[in-house]
This record gives structure tokens, C-alpha cells and sequence, in this order.
């Protein structure tokens, strides 16, 4: 097995609620509640889960853009959580993110070359000679050209753009890179080009990806292992093979049944959760997820089911498995 | 098979925008009818004029920039583009009716949920008494699935979710008895087993009431479970329309093959995706010719020069490329070779 690059360890985010003139908290957003994973070298681990799972905010707190209220992350042998905010800037040369809305994070003020150009300035890489080379050189990499680099955003199409995205990623020469839902505001014939540069890039430049999404068909695409969460929980995780094809969590059996497939002549099964998420800053007790569960049990109610290893690399967090697990 | 009768029918329909830039044909000389009682998917990526096409059904073009500069739509032997406004009214919202994509802003947040339902009603059955409408909106929320209608009723949109907010738009669209539902994006901002229950609503409701539905989507997932039939539409102009196992298992026109093929599969994993290579043209770039021609693997001189007509290939299949005539069919390969 290769290295671990990444490892998380009871990350907790809560958001406080205000009221009243004072601002009194009286109570969190338990936006992410205590997960644990890790990442190894050179392999895409895909987050997925529906809106407000707290996938992206998992991703922010990875390279504590948002800082997280406990926990810990340790990067390449170094724990980020309790580096100090410049020391943090450093190590951010090596984690890079990637947006979904690639017509929000460019600053429309700015040429595709200065956009490129400010990673390499806030890190201090290279002289300016340098510097604009190497800008040039990673819009070929990234399939544009090297005359684009005095062109402004608003000039390029979304999947353009997105290209511009990773190429800003790619200027550190980055070991980790985060991909929040990279891909949902494109086109699918769009979709499919940037999917396979990524793919390009991981094999050419050895880059490690956490892919956040909310579409099971792309991350079974693109990822080595999945990480499926719940209203802040990590419910399963396991190689996408065996997630895909033997689903144990009741949430990701029910959330490959929900995908409608490209095939008329496809019977699904009948979706057999109902109603919608709960508020996550008044989640239900016990297991998350009891409130929509088809199996519910009386303990699902009261105890909060632990992420254990029930086969091989495959761990889960529900009562269902307690005792097919290996002691 | 029962040959069920054509409930509207769009005839060569032109809505061109007038802009700064020029006159933009957003559709562009496009045929289509939806039957009575079908589900009627019509499918492309952004800035293919669906949205428009669909806008045009309802007479809610916005204009100025946009006018309907061609073509008629028929229902019930009206041309829906030469009604006079107040005729369009009565017909809007109760013999057609839309939902929007957005449940978050097409719901006015400061007007309780009864409050809206109730005044789509008093719009169109002026003669029905108070005690009727509350009932008739009542019975809607029911039939589509919202728990506790009544204390809905005086609830605000900011206090349902998602898609409970999409339930009770196609709850107002239902409440006159409309003989077409149009669909815009009717799931795409919503999460997916959510999405598998609002899509499972409109098919029963499509049974049940036998409601013809035009879906409008961009997801092809949705469209192989939901339609009957599919208009593949591709920078303004129909590309192919077919029966929706034809255009899956058959698919015909070289968009709508690299489309099919560029979809990531969830039930299982492709080595590497295909991919249609550059960009959707804007608006109005490409008048001669196939317009995907500058993307198509297939294009050869005569796609550039002339524009290709409907070749219809089976008896409910139609496509709009050169590689169907007979003329050219012997000459060139058509399999798609993916990279």
C-alpha cells in the first residue's frame, strides 16, 4: 500500500446560530460532525452526498479556509490544524483547490495570465522570466493556448474557464488537489472533456485528488475509493467497485436506486426512502439517518452507529452490521 | 398501438431576439407535436433553445428583445402566436400550464402557500365559490403528495423544503385540469432522491389524469426514465426526434451519439469518457450548414455549405444529418470512433 498523504482525524465544524441584539448563540449548524479518513498517495478519493451533507465544508476545512472547531488534519507528515496562518499559507503551495463555479472564481478584472500568475507571487516561485513561462506552458497543459494569457475570463466558455481553474491549481506543482463539484455547472459533452484532463493530469503530473460531488456517475467515474456522507456524518466508504456494486449503508443503497440511468430499457428498483433531509442544526438522535431508513431498529434512535470495518476496506456506520464485524 | 391524437403541434417556429449585436435565432425553424396524454422529452445542452421553445408554448417570451418571428403553434385548432394577449390568458395556467425550475423564486415569499394556490384558481373559475376553491387547492396538495394540506395552506414558501416547494408548483399547475404540463428543468435543482420522487409524481400524475407532458432537460437519465418519445435539440434547431428507445439504442445523429456517450454510467465504470471535442457555438455564429458540423467526426464538404433537411429513418424516427440520405449512405463509415 502507498502512503498515507492525508489523514483526518474527529473533524467537527459547527456553525452557531445568532438570535436577538446581542447576538446570543443558542445553537450550531453541526455542519460536519466528527469524521475520520484518510487519503493515500496518488489515488481520488470521491465525497459524495446531497446538498447540506457538509461535503464542501469538509473540503474548505482540509485547507482551513474554514477553520474547524475540533479536530485534526495532518498533511504529509505535518498537522495543518495547528500551524499558524502564515505557516499555513506555506502549506497551502502543496494542497490546491479547485472551484465549481468557474464563472465566480475568476476575477473578471484580471488577464488569464495575472489570474495564473498570483500563486506563483503570494509563494514566491521563480523570477518573472520564469513566471510567465511557466504560465504559458500550463495552458497547453490544459489544453488552451499560450495567446489566451492576456484575454480576460468573461471571454472564455464555462468549460474554457474550468480549464483556467485547474491550470491555477496546477501553478504550485501541488501534491493534493480539492475538487469541490468541479464539474456540475457544465454541459455533459463539456463535462466529459474536463473529466478526462483531470484524469490526464493525475497520471502525468502524479496528483492526488479529493473529488467533492453530488453526481454518483461521475464519481464512480473518476474515483479509486467514495466516502458517502449524511447530514455531517461519514455513512460508508469503501474502493468505488465494491461501494457501487454492494451498497451496505441503507442511505447508499437508497441513493444508487434514486439516480435516474441513461437507459429506457433499465427497471430500477422503487426508491424506498422518503420525505427529505432533516435541518442539520436540529439532527435527529441516534443515527442520522434513522428518521428515513427503511430498517430502523430501536437503537438507531439512541445510539450514534460508529464507521467500522466490516469487509475489507469497506467501513460503514450502521447498527445493521454490528455483528458481522470482525472483533 | 392507439394513434393518439396530436394535441400541439409547433410548426416551423422561429423566436429570434433582437439584440446589439444583431438578430439571434434562439430556435430556429423547429417541428414538434406532443400527444394527447404522452410524455414528450425534449433534451439539449444550455443555450439550445429549449428554455425558449418552451417559452414561446406559453407566449412568455420576453419582449422586447425576443419575438416569434415565424412559424405557428397549434392547439386545439388556435394558433397560440396570433392570440390576442387576453385570449392567451385564459389559455395560460388552464388548458396549458408550466412549472419552473427554480421552486425557490417562482413561489412570491410573501404570500402564504393557500394564498397562491387559491388565486391561480379564482383566475380561470371566476363563477366557483370560496368554499370550492379551498377545496380544489386543498385536493391538489393531496394529490400530489404534500402532508397536512391544510395547515400548508397557511404556511410560506420559506418554510417548506425543496421539494416541497416543486410539489406545491405542480400542485398550482394541476389545479385547473390543464391538457398540457409543461416542464421546464423541473428537477435539477433538487437533490436526487428527491428528484426520483418528484419525477415519479409527474409520471403517475401523467397516468392518472392523462395530462400530456413536454419535460424540458438536460439530463438524459431523466429523459430515459420519464418520455415517450425525444426531440434532440442542438444550437436551435431539432437535431433528431424518436420513439426513446430508438434514440437509446439507436441513436442516429452524431450529437446525439456523442452526447450518449459522454455520459458517466453510475452502474458501471468506462475506462474513459468520450468527448464531443470543442464548444457549443453562440446563437446565430453558424447560418449555413449543419451547425455541429465544426464539432462532428463525421462532417465532409457538403456539411458545411448546405444545411440538412429531417430524413426520416424509420416510421417515427427522424434525423437531421447528411449521412441519412441515400445518396451519401453507401459512401461514408459511420461508427463513431472513440478516442
Amino acid at each position: 500500500m502507498t502512503e498515507q498523504l492525508l489523514k483526518v482525524e474527529g473533524l467537527k465544524k459547527y456553525f452557531p446560530i445568532k438570535s436577538g441584539i446581542f447576538g446570543k448563540v443558542n445553537n450550531y449548524v453541526k455542519a460536519v460532525d466528527d469524521i475520520s479518513f484518510s487519503v493515500k498517495e496518488g489515488e481520488t478519493l470521491g465525497i459524495v452526498g446531497e446538498s447540506g451533507c457538509g461535503k464542501s465544508t469538509t473540503g474548505r476545512m482540509l485547507m482551513r479556509l474554514l477553520e474547524p472547531t475540533e479536530g485534526k488534519v495532518t498533511f504529509d507528515g505535518q498537522e495543518l490544524t495547528s500551524l499558524s496562518s502564515n505557516d499555513m499559507r506555506k502549506a497551502r503551495r502543496d494542497i490546491q483547490m479547485v472551484f465549481q463555479d468557474p464563472y465566480a472564481s475568476l476575477n473578471p478584472r484580471h488577464t488569464i495570465e495575472k489570474i495564473l500568475m498570483e500563486p506563483l507571487n503570494v509563494h514566491n516561485i521563480g523570477d518573472p522570466k520564469e513566471r510567465k513561462q511557466k504560465v504559458h506552458e500550463f495552458l497547453e497543459i490544459v489544453g488552451l493556448s499560450s495567446y489566451h494569457a492576456k484575454r480576460y475570463p468573461h471571454q472564455f466558455s464555462g468549460g474554457q474557464r474550468q480549464r483556467i481553474g485547474i491550470a491555477r491549481a496546477l501553478m504550485t506543482n501541488p501534491k493534493l488537489i480539492i475538487a469541490d463539484e468541479p464539474v456540475s455547472a457544465l454541459d455533459v459533452s463539456i463535462q466529459a472533456q474536463v473529466l478526462n484532463l483531470m484524469q490526464d493530469l493525475q497520471k502525468e503530473l502524479k496528483l492526488t485528488y479529493i473529488f467533492i460531488a453530488h453526481d454518483l456517475g461521475v464519481v464512480r467515474h473518476i474515483s479509486d475509493r467514495v466516502g458517502v456522507m449524511y447530514l455531517g456524518n461519514m455513512a460508508e466508504m469503501a474502493n468505488t467497485e465494491d461501494l457501487y456494486e454492494k451498497p451496505l449503508h441503507p442511505y447508499t443503497q437508497a441513493l444508487l436506486t434514486a439516480v435516474p440511468v441513461p437507459d429506457p430499457a433499465f427497471e430500477r428498483e422503487e426508491v424506498v426512502i422518503k420525505g427529505d433531509v432533516p435541518s442539520p442544526a436540529n439532527p435527529p438522535s441516534g443515527c442520522r439517518f434513522h428518521t428515513r431508513c427503511p430498517f430502523k431498529m430501536d437503537i438507531c434512535e439512541t445510539t450514534i452507529p460508529i464507521l467500522a470495518e466490516v469487509e475489507k476496506d469497506h467501513y460503514v456506520a450502521c447498527h445493521l452490521y454490528e455483528e458481522s464485524r470482525p472483533q | 398501438m392507439i394513434e393518439r391524437e396530436k394535441i400541439l403541434e409547433v410548426k416551423g417556429l422561429q423566436t429570434t431576439f433582437f439584440t446589439d449585436d444583431g438578430k439571434v435565432p434562439a430556435v430556429d425553424d423547429i417541428d414538434f407535436h406532443i400527444r394527447e396524454g404522452e410524455v414528450l422529452g425534449i433534451v439539449g445542452e444550455s443555450g439550445c433553445g429549449k428554455s425558449v421553445t418552451s417559452l414561446s408554448i406559453m407566449g412568455l417570451v420576453p419582449s422586447p428583445p425576443g419575438k416569434i418571428t415565424h412559424g405557428e403553434i397549434l392547439f386545439e385548432n388556435m394558433d397560440l402566436t396570433k392570440l390576442p394577449e387576453k385570449k392567451m390568458r385564459d389559455i395560460r395556467g388552464n388548458d396549458i400550464a408550466m412549472i419552473f425550475q427554480e421552486p425557490m423564486t417562482s413561489l412570491n415569499p410573501l404570500f402564504t402557500i393557500g394564498n397562491q394556490l387559491q388565486e391561480a384558481v379564482k383566475i380561470h373559475k371566476k363563477d366557483w365559490p370560496k368554499k370550492q376553491i379551498y377545496n380544489r387547492a386543498v385536493e391538489m396538495m393531496k394529490l400530489v403528495g404534500l402532508p397536512r394540506p391544510e395547515g400548508l395552506m397557511k404556511e410560506y414558501p420559506h418554510q417548506l423544503s425543496g421539494g416541497m416547494r416543486q410539489r406545491v408548483m405542480i400542485a398550482m399547475a394541476l389545479l385547473c385540469d390543464p391538457k398540457v404540463l409543461i416542464a421546464d428543468e423541473p428537477t435539477t435543482a433538487l437533490d436526487v432522491t428527491i428528484q426520483a420522487q418528484i419525477l415519479k409524481l409527474i409520471k403517475n400524475l401523467n397516468k392518472e389524469l392523462n395530462t400530456a407532458v413536454l419535460l424540458i432537460t438536460h439530463d438524459l437519465g431523466v429523459v430515459a426514465e420519464t418520455c415517450e418519445r425525444v426531440v434532440v435539440m442542438y444550437a436551435g434547431k431539432v437535431v433528431e426526434e424518436g420513439p426513446v428507445d430508438a434514440i437509446f439504442t439507436d441513436p442516429q445523429h452524431p450529437y446525439t451519439r456523442g452526447l450518449l456517450e459522454s455520459v458517466p454510467d453510475m452502474r458501471f465504470k468506462k475506462e474513459r469518457l468520450y468527448s464531443i471535442p470543442g464548444n457549443v457555438p453562440k446563437p446565430g455564429s453558424i447560418n449555413t450548414g449543419c451547425r455541429f458540423a465544426p464539432r462532428c467526426e463525421f462532417a465532409f464538404d457538403r456539411c458545411t455549405a448546405e444545411t440538412p433537411p429531417l430524413y426520416q429513418t424509420t416510421e417515427e424516427h427522424q434525423t437531421r444529418c447528411f449521412l441519412f440520405d441515400p445518396k451519401e449512405a453507401e459512401k461514408h463509415d459511420r461508427t463513431i470512433v472513440k478516442s
